[in-house]
């Protein structure tokens, strides 16, 4: 017995949906947990074997330093997410212009970036920027970090352009009906009519690409920014043992699962909360 | 170029004719409506009704044909189309207000950003509406708090704070519940007594033969006939009207 088909005209409730999105559970969690204190227990019993100092103590030792990293992976999460929405938006408003040139250009950038490698993208950043930019007298510089920072936000702006370009798309028609027959322009519909009721729409996924951009920020280790992944690397290589190797990555995966999962659950409340009005 | 005077139609439709992609839903359609006169549009589904009242205030573009609405011809590329809808409400079937606004906010927010008058002013006309339309004490209600039927009366007031000059209603009852169809119903026959020129697409007979001024009957895309409420439902003449009002009646 087929139970959902109908032959009546049916109009469903509309789902924002960029691909099934990761989250984080709370199962990560304790799993990461349970898997980092097994192998400092084993790392432990060698490093006594050994005469060696504690892992937990060696831990410790370079917390300050990792959550200076940290907070740079933070900061430039934070800087990316900005700058990727102040230019989506325009982007996505510019794919539903009445302009046929406008529609189509920017449809193929956010396509374009929405498509490539984040790792090609920052390759890409580091390489073609230059180290200053002269404006008049004044020099600003561009270290690594920052040049990254714009190669991570050009795929948030083609997502965020996305996500413009699909809640404007999935309010009914009958509010531009209705907004129209009021004789409002096109534009004081936009701006009074549909985009507010776009902002609630497009909260949650918005916030689930800020955590989907946050566990990429490592990514710029490769390009040698001197972030928390980089940070591990170097402590591991300094201190020279095999046997911290594993404890301290997965001590690193901790800390940016605290800093996710709480915007996950969030970005959950928010999605339930919406999805009855 | 305004030569519009009261006595002649306030809309006029000559030969209207409008097709979507390979369906004709508009095949000549003419009529005039005066100033003051409440027509009602009845006839089976997909005969063109609501296309028609789309139209008049440019939200669907006709294909040929002329209608001038106080003379100012829709059927124009260089159309002012928001002078146009200053001029003509609309009331839809599905109410559309803006769910983010209040009752009283949606009442207001065209009189103020479209015609720019005084907030104070548009405040008090919007109040003194949604009284008229009995919903005084909802001003501060979201449209997700109201009933169909109040949804609707709040749309019929949102409509009027821009003092058009003609109505149209499109099957403003058909999504309501049976219990709040007459509270709709009331207001709307209010609106005519008033003097409002209305023109509404509607299944509900009983309500057409009280307040119309004269029935039209579309069928395929033509206007069958039209005539007196009074007349046209004793005495149809055309075979199509008959059958039409055997089904429903």
């Amino acid at each position: 017995m087929i139970v959902n088909r109908t032959d009546l005209p049916v109009l469903k409730p509309f789902r924002i949906r960029a691909g099934e999105p990761f989250r984080f559970s709370i199962w990560h969690g304790v799993a990461l947990f349970a898997i980092l204190l097994v192998t400092v227990g084993i790392g432990e019993a060698h490093a006594q074997a050994a005469g060696k100092p504690g892992i937990i103590e060696t831990m410790l030792k370079w917390t300050p330093l990792l959550l200076q990293g940290f907070a740079l992976n933070i900061a430039m999460s934070f800087l990316a997410m900005a700058i990727g929405t102040a230019v989506g938006v325009p982007l996505g408003l510019a794919q539903i212009s009445l302009l046929l040139p406008v529609r189509t250009g920017s449809w193929f950038v956010t396509q374009f970036f929405r498509n490539s490698p984040w790792l090609v993208l920052l390759f890409y950043c580091m390489l073609l920027l230059p180290f200053e930019v002269r404006v008049g007298d004044v020099v600003i510089p561009l270290p690594g970090w920052l040049k990254s920072t714009i190669g991570l936000s050009l795929p948030v702006m083609a997502n965020v352009s996305e996500l413009v370009r699909g809640a404007v798309r999935s309010i009914p028609y009958g509010q531009w009906e209705s907004a129209e027959s009021l004789a409002m322009t096109r534009w004081q519909t936009l701006h009074m009519v549909i985009l507010p009721q776009c902002v609630k729409r497009m909260t949650p996924p918005w916030m689930n690409l800020y955590a989907i951009l946050t566990v990429a920020t490592p990514l710029t280790s490769v390009v040698g920014v001197s972030e928390a992944m980089t940070l591990t690397g170097d402590i591991l290589s300094s201190e020279g043992r095999t046997e911290l190797l594993v404890p301290m990555y997965l001590y690193l995966l901790l800390f940016f699962f605290l800093y996710c999962y709480p915007i996950a659950r969030a970005t959950l409340a928010l999605e339930k909360r919406f999805a009855v009005k | 170029m305004m030569s519009w005077t009261p006595d002649q139609p306030l809309v006029r439709l000559k030969d209207v004719r409008k097709t979507f992609a390979a369906l004709t839903v508009l095949n000549g359609v003419s009529m005039d409506v005066m100033k003051g006169e409440v027509i009602c549009i009845i006839g089976p589904s997909g005969s063109g009704k609501s296309t028609l009242l789309r139209c008049i205030n440019a939200l669907v573009p006709i294909d040929a044909g002329s209608i001038l609405v106080e003379g100012q011809e829709v059927n124009d590329p260089k159309l002012d189309k928001l002078a146009l809808r200053r001029k003509v409400g609309m009331v839809f079937q599905q109410y559309n207000l803006f769910p983010h606004k209040t009752a009283l906010e949606n009442v207001m927010m065209a009189p103020i950003h479209v015609l720019k008058r005084d907030k104070k002013e548009v405040d008090a006309q919007a109040r003194a509406l949604i009284k008229k339309v009995r919903l005084e004490g909802k001003e501060g209600s979201y449209p997700g708090e109201l009933s169909g039927g109040q949804q609707q009366r709040i749309a019929i007031a949102r409509s009027l704070a821009m003092n058009p000059d003609v109505m149209l209603f499109d099957e403003v009852t058909a999504a309501l519940d049976p219990e709040t169809v007459k509270e709709v119903l009331v207001a709307i026959r209010e609106l005519a007594e008033d003097g409002m020129t209305c023109m509404l697409v509607t299944h509900e007979m009983g309500f057409a033969r009280e307040v119309a001024d004269e029935v039209y009957f579309t069928d395929g895309g033509v206007l069958v006939e039209h005539a007196p409420p009074k007349q046209f439902f004793a005495n149809p003449q055309d075979p199509r009207t008959r059958r039409f009002l055997d089904q429903i009646l």
